[in-house]
């Protein structure tokens, strides 16, 4: 009897076989080469791109010395806290939970609204917030029918403006993950609260929340991931400047790889991205295993 | 259950259809046809390489019969445009057999083994004879191969709009002398109309090698000083040269001589000098290359039927006056043959073809390059071009060249981003040249860096 039970629930693994080779062909493969390159002096011109060199920590050790990669971290790091843990994940979490409040007409009103800006392909959307930071773009004329003079955005603020842009298009994933999570939370419960006379705010904080906190950190997880890469929106926007004070270490690595032609070392700066976004993963999947038990 | 088997089908779907693709792909390779790839730059603004490969392509196609002539042109710029070639020549797979390469990349990517010893194929060609010599070293390697053959070169120098220098009462044609003689000029063109950029130069890291080759090198080699000492084979750093040169650039930005930081900081910048500045005569002047008419004359980017009157060409002048009196810049571009082409014959056949002298003459004329071939440059159709061409190709005699070894391009980007710190006021020269010593210690190692 044990026998077919197992072949069976091998054979159920048997559809999803073709997307785990691809997966590991096209993901898994590319990750283990760059790590692999990242310990070499690898490049796209002279003697080094005809013969690489084992070079060992080399490259991890050139990040201690230079004055750019501590700054992109930091950078990375203040990006991923600011936009995607504060500015989605807590804008996305008020949007829902004001939608369950209002009207149908509203919410999808703001849902629609929300969302347009999620589903614009990257480059589209980093155009359109370029246009609207920029110089001449849309915020300085409305800012001029005001009669105030805007500063150079992406000159004067750059991170705060690639920062918002970033919670302008990622705020509708968020949004949607709470909605569906608070549709789950019974109602019983928050009624249950509110005859104990439970206010608003402490409601949420001692009912909804910990409902939902597995969610919160699948969400947390997801939006973390997506931001530690974000590459498109910057580089159209400001390309990292002015004098690197926008360059995150996906634009660090671009840059060193294919603009100095250094692969060794803009691998070595995407192993360290990857390397930091296992440990925010982890994180939240130890977060995960605590609202499960 | 149901969706994982349905997804399942789809990716079968998916293999097979890419299995079908990889094996039409192979289909042309079964019968006797060959195919030469030719990969090359084209841009909205710059088409005349790709008519040149057109043409090429038709009479290489008629002389040889059953072999094909595939043109893959990039749309990129400079920068990017290196990055996928040498992407591309990774890998036999995706190697071009022709394409289009800088001069200062060609000693960089001899080393990493892209490009085919010509020595033997240019001595059946009867062509090669009519480079002048000058021409012929911008494609040799460090071991005096000659590995790629120049189109065109080019020179850089102070393009000015007459009719602002004459509102500011600056007589012209105008020959500033000494780098005082522009500061001057510029204030003046300032006082008379606050709303013009007087004198722009480029600097910062968004306009690239234009940051340097038409900005910061005209500075650098003016003064005592220079970028590399080419007897030592060793980078100069600590030079007094170096720090005057960022102390001009400040000036010119400090007193809102230049355009604001934040335009020069836009990669776009350029398109603007060229397309609005100067011919709305907003700007008085800007250091450019020789081939700026080929933006305004007919069928360019920013056509501009006035050029001819409205501009002037100046040399630019050495930082106390001193020899030889003007300081230029020069590259251009080659065409090359990778190593690992399968037919070495025909490809350098096209080559030939495509730098023949009537598509040299086509493409020097439209581009506006300094022509390499002598028989083109006494052609009268070259002369008649444009009415910059002597002025221009004078500038010959005052020219420097960049120092294209392997490490040349992140000593240039360590440059533009000294340029960058002055100009936004992130350092004083003095520091943003103790730094960029500091990064070339660092790119090179001590032992290729000399103190000066």
């Amino acid at each position: 009897m044990a026998a077919p039970e197992s072949l069976r629930r091998r054979s159920r693994l048997l559809p999803v076989v073709p997307s785990v080779l691809l997966l590991a062909l096209f993901l898994l493969g590319p990750v283990l080469w760059s790590f692999y390159a990242s310990f070499t002096n690898a490049a796209l011109s002279g003697k080094a791109a005809l013969n690489p060199q084992w070079i060992g920590l080399d490259n991890y050790a050139r990040m201690l010395t230079d004055s750019v990669f501590p700054l992109s971290a930091w950078l990375t790091v203040v990006f991923v806290a600011v936009s995607a843990i504060l500015g989605q994940n807590a804008l996305g979490l008020v949007i829902a939970l004001l939608m369950t409040r209002s009207g149908g007409a509203t919410a999808s009103l703001v849902g629609t609204a929300v969302v347009s800006s999620w589903v614009l392909p990257e480059i589209v959307a980093a155009f359109a917030a370029y246009a609207y930071f920029s110089q001449d773009g849309t915020l300085n004329q409305l800012l001029g029918m005001l009669g105030v003079r805007g500063a150079n955005w992406l000159y004067a603020f750059p991170m705060g403006a690639v920062i918002l842009a970033n919670v302008w298009r990622g705020t509708a994933f968020s949004m949607l993950v709470y909605r569906a999570a608070l549709s789950q939370v019974p109602r019983d419960i928050s009624e249950a609260a509110l005859m104990d006379g439970a206010r608003g705010w402490q409601r949420l904080a001692f009912i909804t929340l910990p409902i939902i906190r597995g969610s919160i950190a699948t969400n947390l997880m997801l939006i973390t991931l997506q931001t530690l890469a974000v590459f498109t929106l910057i580089w159209v926007m400001t390309a990292g400047g002015p004098s690197n004070a926008s360059t995150t270490l996906p634009v660090l690595a671009y840059q060193e790889a294919f603009k100095l032609g250094d692969i060794g070392y803009g691998t070595a700066i995407a192993s360290v991205l990857i390397l930091l976004g296992m440990v925010f993963g982890a994180v939240y999947v130890r977060l995960l295993r605590g609202a499960k038990s | 259950m149901r969706r994982p088997v349905r997804f399942g089908v789809a990716l079968l779907g998916v293999v097979a259809l890419l299995a079908s693709a990889a094996c039409s792909a192979n289909q042309p390779q079964a019968n006797d046809k060959k195919t030469i790839k030719i990969v090359y730059q084209k841009t909205d603004s710059f088409t005349a390489l790709d008519k040149v490969f057109q043409d090429a392509k038709q009479e290489f196609e008629a002389a040889n019969a059953g072999v094909s002539v595939d043109l893959e042109p990039i749309q990129a710029n400079d920068d990017d445009y290196g990055t996928k070639l040498a992407l591309a020549q990774r890998s036999p797979d995706t190697a071009p057999d022709v394409f289009y390469e800088d001069t200062f990349k060609v000693r960089s990517d001899v080393d990493a083994g892209y490009l085919l010893k010509l020595d033997a194929l240019l001595a059946t060609w009867d062509g090669w004879s009519a480079f002048n010599e000058s021409a012929k070293a911008a494609g040799r390697g460090d071991d005096g191969g000659i590995y790629a053959v120049p189109l065109g070169t080019d020179t850089r120098g102070i393009w000015y709009n007459k009719q602002v220098l004459q509102k500011a009462g600056i007589p012209v044609p105008w020959q500033p002398k000494t780098w005082d003689d522009i500061l001057t000029a510029a204030r003046k063109m300032k006082a008379a109309d606050p709303s013009v950029v007087p004198f722009n130069m480029y600097a910062g890291q968004a306009t690239g090698e234009g940051t340097v080759m038409q900005g910061f090198y005209e500075l650098l080699y003016g003064t005592a000083s220079s970028l590399y000492s080419d007897s030592e084979k060793k980078w100069v750093v600590g030079s007094q040269g170096f720090t005057d040169s960022l102390q001009f650039l400040k000036t010119l930005y400090d007193e809102k001589l230049a355009v604001a930081p934040a335009d020069a900081l836009d990669p776009n910048v350029w398109k603007k000098v060229f397309g609005e500045w100067l011919p709305q005569g907003k700007m008085g002047a800007t250091v450019e290359g020789s081939y700026a008419p080929s933006f305004w004359q007919k069928g360019g980017a920013y056509e501009w039927a006035g050029y001819a009157q409205d501009m002037g060409v100046a040399r630019f002048p050495t930082q106390f006056g001193q020899d030889p009196g003007g300081v230029s810049m020069s590259g251009g571009w080659t065409l090359a043959v990778d190593a690992k082409t399968k037919n070495p014959d025909l490809a350098f056949k096209f080559l030939t073809t495509a730098l023949s002298k009537k598509n040299a003459l086509a493409f020097d004329v439209n581009d506006s390059q300094i022509a390499v071939r002598t028989d083109v440059a006494s052609d009268p159709g070259y002369q008649a071009a444009n009415p910059f061409v002597k002025d221009v190709s004078s500038l010959v005699g005052v020219t420097h060249y960049r120092p294209a070894t392997a490490d040349y391009p992140k000593i240039s980007l360590a440059v533009q981003a000294a340029t960058e710190a002055v100009i936004t006021g992130k350092e004083s020269p003095v520091e943003a040249a103790a730094e960029y010593d500091a990064s070339v210690k660092k790119l090179v190692g001590d032992a290729k860096v000399v103190q000066k």
